[in-house]
């Protein structure tokens, strides 16, 4: 494994966000631990196994990208970190506590929130409703219904509308805005950019480094390499259920990550 | 003239219908539930109405209150220490077991107060009426309960619309997984909608022991007619439950008056009807997920 110096990632980082580095006042002892640490994940739904003894850990502030093709147990992992799928406790460990056996309604008021793949925003409420909903065990931070409009302005004149009326890209903004609303210390984004077209993908994730600047960790699963890269301060790349290959986006190249991705 | 005392007499008779329909459309609403045991709940109430107000000497109206408390609190008991037991995706498991729980139901009432009917006595009010002509006159008591189940109605729908659980009920009858993960323990949010749905049809259960007499075999049919509301009115929606209710009133009083063996039938007709014309209901909820 590849340990991530907070220093450094910090820099990187700062690089590739543009944005004021948020880590400077928080993890001032270099004793921190990780944010987030995943210990031989092996998780599966009923006797299907998805995941072997999957290992990774995020630092506080930094945004990992989990990429790899399809069935590659991303969204597993992803369950696995937000509770839809329970561990032994200490598999998942949140900020030095070991949750692996807590529901996921109760990970959420501890910090940490998924924005589902195919956003499954809630079809019946409002966009404004869905922002509430969000909120429904927030912790105190940054993110309010305002504040989330003011980074997806599409939303504004939504507000008002059943989400079931919503075009795709417009139901991504408002399950992510809907996903802060919780004031999440780790966001958990799943395929972002599926199903939607290039240019609306491109406009969704103009909004990560200012969700970044709020000292949000992030880990962005795709199957789409070059968004999720593009943004991200280290890679882990996922092959039927393993970890093939990890690294900052800088020290691999477009080659190893397309074979990792292949598994050629 | 007659007619017209019929609907009159339908719609109040409806708002007794919609009392006991209301919780049951909540239920399935948010969790998928279809409960059989709704009708003989409610009579649990009766009887439970039946036990205090002898001891503490006061008018069964206001017997209501203590008893919505009680089974409310047996309704959240019930649903995390055993139904939600039986939650999955398929709806069978929770069928069986509201099905086992009415005959369970059923059986202990025999048990402890025998197949005799009992009534409650609520005083003069029960016959008291409000004379509009000479062939039409509004008993205080129907007109009681159509007010108390339009009040009713009107806070569930306040709550659903307004308040932060309400919008956690709704979200969770969109998407129980996605509520999850906006933080919403969906085990309490059960236990809460059946203490709510089990507390509105309290009412109903004693509303009815003051209406008419009852035994402990007549919860099935009650289970039905609030069926009939709920389908008629269309699901999910609070206010399609009253007017499904007042329909299902119209056409058994029109239908007993042709016949006195048709009301009931007719009741049935209306049902099966709005089943072949619009199986959503009158005033479904259109929304395409």
């Amino acid at each position: 494994m590849i340990h991530v110096d907070p220093a450094e990632a910090g820099t990187a980082a700062g690089v590739l966000n543009a944005s004021p580095d948020p880590r400077g006042g928080v993890q001032t002892s270099p004793m921190a631990g990780s944010l987030l640490e995943v210990e031989g994940a092996s998780t599966g739904y009923g006797s299907f196994q998805a995941l072997f003894d999957v290992s990774l850990r995020v630092d506080e502030g930094e945004t990992l990208a989990v990429i790899g093709a399809n069935g590659a147990g991303k969204s597993t992992l992803l369950k696995t970190i937000c509770g839809l799928l329970r561990t032994d406790d200490n598999t998942v460990r949140f900020d030095g506590r070991p949750i692996g056996s807590l529901p996921a309604h109760k990970r959420v008021g501890l910090g940490i929130s998924l924005v589902p793949e195919g956003r499954l925003v809630f079809p019946s409420l409002t966009v404004y409703e869905n922002l509430l909903v969000g909120g429904h065990s927030r912790r105190t931070g940054p993110w309010s219904v305002d504040k989330v409009r003011d980074l997806f302005p599409l939303l504004n004149r939504l507000m008002n509308k059943q989400a079931a009326h919503l075009s795709g890209g417009e139901q991504q903004a408002l399950a992510i805005g809907r996903g802060l609303m919780a004031n999440p210390r780790l966001l958990l984004l799943d395929e972002v950019s599926l199903g939607l077209a290039p240019i609306v993908v491109a406009e969704l994730y103009r909004a990560i480094p200012r969700i970044v600047a709020e000292g949000t960790t992030l880990i962005i699963v795709e199957q789409d390499i070059g968004q999720a890269v593009a943004v991200a301060d280290r890679i882990v790349c996922l092959l039927e259920g393993r970890v093939v290959l990890r690294g900052r986006p800088d020290e691999v190249t477009r080659e190893q990550i397309s074979a990792a991705y292949f598994g050629v | 003239m007659a007619w017209v005392n019929d609907v009159i007499q339908g719609i109040l008779l409806g708002g007794l219908y919609a009392l006991f329909a209301a919780g049951l459309s909540l239920i399935f609403g948010v969790m998928r539930l279809v409960n059989l045991a709704h009708g003989d709940l409610s009579l649990l109430a009766a009887y439970a109405a039946l036990l205090i107000v002898g001891p503490l000497d006061i008018n069964p109206f206001l017997s209501v209150f203590l008893v919505m408390i009680l089974v409310a609190i047996f309704g959240y008991v019930l649903q995390r220490g055993f139904l939600n037991f039986a939650l999955e995706d398929d709806p069978m498991p929770t069928i069986l077991a509201t099905f086992g729980l009415s005959i369970v139901i059923q059986n202990l009432l025999l048990e402890v107060f025998s197949a005799n009917s009992m009534g409650l006595d609520a005083g003069a009010i029960e016959t008291q009426a409000l004379k509009i002509t000479d062939q039409i006159s509004i008993g205080w008591f129907p007109l009681i309960t159509l007010v108390t189940s339009v009040v009713v109605l009107f806070a569930l729908q306040l709550y659903l619309s307004r308040t932060r659980m309400g919008r956690a009920f709704r979200a969770t009858s969109d998407n129980q997984e996605a509520a999850q993960l906006m933080g919403i323990d969906n085990r309490h949010l059960y236990g809460l909608a059946m203490a709510i749905a089990l507390g509105i049809v309290a009412i109903a259960g004693v509303f009815l022991g003051i209406r008419t007499t009852f035994n402990p075999s007549v919860g099935p049919a009650r289970l039905i007619f609030a069926y009939e509301a709920v389908i008629i009115g269309g699901l999910g929606s609070v206010w399609g439950t009253l007017v499904g209710g007042m329909l299902l009133g119209v056409a058994q009083t029109i239908g007993a008056h042709l016949d006195p063996g048709w009301g009931v039938l007719a009741g049935h007709l209306l049902f099966l009807a709005v089943l072949v014309l619009r199986p959503r209901g009158l005033f479904a909820k259109q929304v395409q997920a």
